[in-house]
């Protein structure tokens, strides 16, 4: 659970996410996904109930959980007065990855992300896609057991978008690492995720896997008809009723991305 | 492509990968290890600010117009008029150097409190913060850097008082000392900027406060003029301006003046860990917003 003042973002969510999945957090703006996300990655305390990473409790051991996360925040956040390469080691260093393998490890992650080209030009002359993929590369580094992507794609156009899946995905294979992620396309959930739950109001209406959980709806039933279901509600009007802080955030990144 | 040694201590990814609980103590260290990642992260965030500094000079530049408009107009007037007591009749632009400097160093850290607030809209500050890297490690990183950044900026204002005839010291340890001096003066005002940082919570906000205060403090410290001829209370506040003692110390040990050097540092480190624990402990609530 967690409040801001009298507004309470995280009511209740029971979640648990199997290793090696990639699990979909889906609701609209003002959910409450990205306040679970940053309880998840250590950056708030829930105010009742527990969260554990690999069954280290998120509370208690934070700078534990810390080292086994990759976290890719909603806004496109890479350091635009410093290079490719130095956003990458700036994170290889907070790491603690060793001097010796510092450089071979940043280049690799880089060229994983398909980014060696544009790897010694500063950052702010990079496209949002690129931007993304180099966040990528920065949650890369410390080869995280649980990469966390609060709306990864969100303010891409759609080429950008699907490549960023398409790295995503590469990623996935290579190392199978556990993915969790929040949305509101419904359309990439549902290409994209092992499983997913639909939050609302702070609440988690429904959990399963895409087809599944349309499959409840009967033939043709899309992910928006099973959110209708559940909430009572689309995508479209939530965001209105939603909390001001996600909403505020993601126009922040609006206006970041003209 | 491989991703097969992750770099942190030996063992606990490892532990993990075969599904074995965390042993209690795999990262917790004892005071050592923690001393060594808060050095490491110091480290980290000065190479950061460097970089910055290399890729873009123009901040150098545009920063040192101010201080050389205060040395070369109002410090070759003053000099002529004789208004301003110096001791030992040290003429009054190498009085004033030392002042300027830390001026320099002043308004340069005021800067880290916006900056820290830009990098939690822009969501840099949630990413460093979900690294093992602890509140108080990034915050004297960040205080540092600054130092680093207003140790440059001093050398280019060092430059230009000396070009203005002003004679500094030439031994080594002075000058190494002045540095060290400049660099705790810069993390302190960098820490004190992140805290007000951590209470007003937006930027705009933010730069009010700092044009409101920033002044104030080099008004009311021995920057301009020597202490003893402030009136009582200007005195008094002088005498807990942290900014005074910085240039007490930066003025003994570049042009020879008397000071109680040990006072100046033992007010400096003690501001500095203050500035550190309080920017620290609001570290939190402005990344939560």
């Amino acid at each position: 659970m967690y409040q801001f003042g009298t507004h309470v973002a995280v009511d209740s969510v029971n979640l648990a996410i199997a290793r090696g999945e990639m699990f979909g957090l889906l609701g609209p703006n003002g959910a409450g996904k990205t306040t679970t996300i940053r309880m998840l990655t250590t950056l708030i305390k829930p105010a009742a109930g527990s969260v554990s990473v690999f069954g280290i409790n998120v509370t208690a051991r934070p700078m534990l959980v810390r080292r086994l996360i990759g976290y890719v925040p909603q806004a496109l956040s890479a350091d635009a007065n410093l290079t490719g390469v130095e956003n990458v080691e700036l994170f290889a260093r907070l790491f603690d990855v060793p001097r010796k393998s510092r450089k071979q490890r940043v280049d690799e992650a880089l060229e994983a992300m398909g980014l060696t080209d544009a790897a010694a030009r500063l950052a702010g002359t990079y496209s949002g896609g690129m931007i993304r993929r180099l966040e990528l590369a920065q949650a890369l580094i410390n080869a995280p057991r649980l990469l966390v992507l609060d709306e990864p794609t969100v303010g891409l156009d759609p080429i950008a978008r699907g490549v960023v899946w398409e790295y995503i995905a590469r990623l996935r294979e290579a190392h199978g690492m556990t993915v969790l992620m929040t949305t509101h396309y419904m359309d990439e959930a549902d290409a994209n995720c092992d499983r997913i739950s639909l939050m609302h109001r702070g609440r988690i209406r429904a959990t399963g896997s895409p087809a599944d959980l349309k499959g409840t709806l009967g033939e043709g039933a899309t992910l928006d008809d099973v959110f209708r279901h559940y909430t009572g509600d689309t995508l479209d009007k939530a965001p209105e009723e939603g909390g001001i802080r996600d909403v505020r955030r993601a126009r922040r990144t609006a206006r970041r991305l003209g | 492509m491989t991703y097969a040694a992750p770099g942190a201590p030996p063992g606990d990814l490892a532990s993990t990968a075969s599904g074995e609980p965390f042993s209690a103590d795999s990262l917790s260290g004892g005071p050592a290890t923690e001393l060594a990642r808060l050095a490491s992260r110091v480290v980290t965030l000065c190479w950061v600010e460097l970089r910055k500094i290399r890729h873009d000079r123009t901040e150098l530049y545009t920063r040192a117009i101010q201080p050389a408009l205060w040395l070369l107009i109002y410090g070759e007037v003053f000099t002529r008029v004789h208004a301003i007591p110096t001791p030992k009749g040290i003429p009054y632009l190498a009085y004033l150097a030392p002042g300027i400097l830390a001026q320099s160093a002043l308004f340069i850290a005021i800067f880290y409190g916006i900056q820290i607030i830009w990098e939690r809209d822009a969501g840099v500050l949630t990413k460093l913060m979900v690294t093992p890297t602890p509140r108080s490690a990034l915050i004297t990183g960040k205080a540092f850097a600054s130092g680093v950044r207003s140790l440059i900026q001093g050398i280019v204002i060092v430059i230009i008082a000396a070009l203005l005839g002003v004679s500094l010291t030439a031994n080594p340890l002075k000058l190494i000392g002045a540095a060290l001096v400049l660099v705790l003066g810069s993390a302190f005002f960098a820490c004190l900027s992140m805290t007000i940082a951590g209470l007003a919570l937006a930027r705009d906000r933010l730069m009010g406060i700092g044009q409101a205060i920033t002044m104030p403090l080099f008004f009311s410290s021995s920057a301009l003029y020597p202490a003893k001829i402030m009136p009582g209370w200007l005195q008094a506040i002088s005498k807990v301006n942290p900014l005074s003692y910085e240039v007490e110390a930066l003025r003994g040990l570049l042009i020879g003046t008397s000071t109680t050097l040990w006072l100046d540092t033992v007010v400096l480190v003690g501001a500095t860990l203050a500035g550190i624990t309080a920017a620290s402990l609001l570290l939190p609530r402005l990344a939560s917003r």
